[in-house]
């Protein structure tokens, strides 16, 4: 049901599989790229490692079309790699930056990709064939703080991006020297280069940084997770139409759509969680880990230090409840079925890589319902 | 030697202000008066606590750049929690929205820094507890994370 992999005791920063899922690429808050298989036994293995940055690795995206791996770091540079002879082979692409690069993401025709930076800019990069070179292009106005995250609208020419200034915004990355003129959409019409199409704020009131931003399955909604301990959903169908959840739990650092209506959002509560959009309204379904929905137990300070009076109890436990015992950092879409994203999986500064599977947790979780 | 080389004053003048790449807060600030203290005052000298409660907690002042209003207001919160006994707190948090329970905790963390009196800590306390079960750890990041304070 839930695949829970120890990949190692160090904090997994960032991952992303292949295309056949078979592979999986992740950085384990180091310098480097390591490049997992499993065996038969179903224990994880290192293929390749992959150094070439300098400094920590922030963002690792795999093109499942073009098998390429594209990584972004600290060291203010991007690698493209390409397997060649079972090696893999970095291209270094410049892009332009005095900060550190934060997330880096694949155009869904993968002819491009965006990196996101601390200096409040988006390269947005692509191939030029003469010069055999990656060119990039910047997106600079009106950002005003880090770019924490990307993400591409399946049109290939729009792209959300969440920075800490506390805005979540859209904008066009249209190419004109690699892509034909793409056709007018819900977000706008006006498809020019660094285009502003929409602005939303992270919550109520002010809110917290945007640490990240996702494109529903058709791309016509938005969704968005707030240091502010909220979730927000925009409908482009709807004139824009934004609904803002603020959460009664700890903030949440990463969000994905599993359906058309469904978001999975995880963070700081160690556990993935479902919230469901519908009619303007967001709200939350259930938790996905089933040890923890199962008892409700609020254990106060209090009632810790009576019970130890009480039974005489030394230790302490220091587990978590919850299957990922530290804050989980990036969930990631493993396999699609009728409904939608029927499987993801999830990264954690714990060092584990937990694969959940929504239709069995469905059945098994009460109450738990994807729309 | 010049004039000015004697003066330190320039040393004291925060240059960081006058950078061109500062983060402005973009969101204009509001004219709120804040909430009608006779009100508030009228509802605690007929026992209605509750009542004194909501009252206070409307008009928001936490978008003002005010100080002097904010300090008001902030005293006069103060002065309504600790009129409640400490059985009628509970209903009284039952009563409020999501919005006055965020408005209402971060009221009780600035009483936590800047106490009005003596024993002002556990009656915060006992609120801040009952606040926390209806509102959650998100009420308390709420607190730290939005940039307009109370």
């Amino acid at each position: 049901m839930t695949d829970i992999s120890q990949i190692s005791t160090f904090p997994i920063t960032c991952h992303s599989w292949n295309a056949d899922k078979s592979l999986v690429a992740l950085s384990l808050n180091d310098n480097d790229v390591r490049i997992y298989k499993r065996d038969g036994t179903g224990k994880w293995n290192c293929l390749h490692t992959l150094e070439g940055h300098s400094n920590r690795v922030t963002g690792i995206d795999w093109g499942v079309k073009n098998n390429k791996i594209v990584t972004c770091g600290a060291d203010r540079n991007a690698y493209v790699w390409q397997l060649q002879d079972n090696k893999w082979k970095p291209t270094l692409v410049l892009l332009r930056l005095n900060r550190a690069a934060t997330c880096v993401r694949w155009s869904p025709n993968e002819a491009k990709f965006a990196v996101g930076s601390a200096a409040r800019i988006i390269s947005i990069c692509y191939y030029e064939e003469e010069n055999n070179w990656w060119l990039c292009k910047h997106i600079k106005k009106p950002i005003r703080s880090t770019v924490l995250s990307v993400d591409w609208h399946p049109n290939n020419v729009i792209l959300a991006a969440g920075t800490s200034d506390y805005k979540a915004r859209v904008f066009s990355a249209y190419v004109k020297e690699i892509e034909a003129k793409p056709e007018a959409s819900t977000w706008g019409k006006k498809l020019v280069f660094g285009n502003l199409l929409a602005e939303f704020p992270a919550g109520t009131g002010n809110g917290g940084w945007v640490h990240s931003v996702s494109f529903s399955p058709n791309g016509n909604k938005l969704a968005w997770v707030g240091h502010c301990s909220s979730i927000a959903a925009a409908d482009s169908a709807s004139d824009n139409q934004v609904a803002i959840l603020d959460c009664n739990l700890l903030p949440m650092v990463t969000c994905l759509w599993v359906t058309e209506n469904s978001i999975v959002g995880a963070g700081f509560d160690c556990q993935p969680l479902l919230f469901s959009h519908g009619g303007g309204q967001l709200s939350l379904v259930a938790g996905l880990d089933s040890k923890v929905s199962s008892k409700e137990k609020t254990v106060t300070a209090m009632s810790m230090f009576k019970d130890m009076d009480k039974k005489g109890a030394g230790e302490v436990s220091t587990s978590v409840a919850t299957k990922h015992q530290s804050a989980i950092n990036e969930i990631r879409s493993v396999s699609k079925g009728s409904k939608g994203v029927n499987k993801i999986s999830t990264s954690g500064t714990d060092g584990q890589m937990i694969v959940w599977n929504l239709d069995s947790l469905e059945k098994s979780i009460e109450g738990l319902r994807i729309s | 030697m010049s004039k000015t080389a004697s003066t330190r004053e320039f040393r004291k003048v925060d240059v960081d202000q006058f950078n061109e790449d500062n983060f402005q807060d973009e969101t204009a600030a509001e004219e709120s008066q804040g909430p009608n203290e006779t009100e508030v005052n009228n509802s605690l000298q007929s026992k209605n606590n509750t009542q004194a409660l909501k009252t206070v907690l409307q008009n928001p002042v936490a978008s003002c750049r005010n100080p002097e209003l904010k300090t008001r207001v902030f005293k006069l919160v103060m002065k309504v929690l600790s009129l409640f006994k400490s059985s009628e707190v509970e209903t009284a948090v039952a009563s409020l929205s999501a919005v006055e329970v965020d408005l209402l905790m971060k009221y009780v963390y600035r009483g936590f820094a800047e106490p009005t009196s003596d024993n002002i800590c556990p009656i915060l306390l006992l609120w801040h507890e009952k606040l926390f079960a209806v509102g959650g750890y998100g009420s308390i990041v709420r607190v730290l994370t939005n940039r307009q304070t109370v």
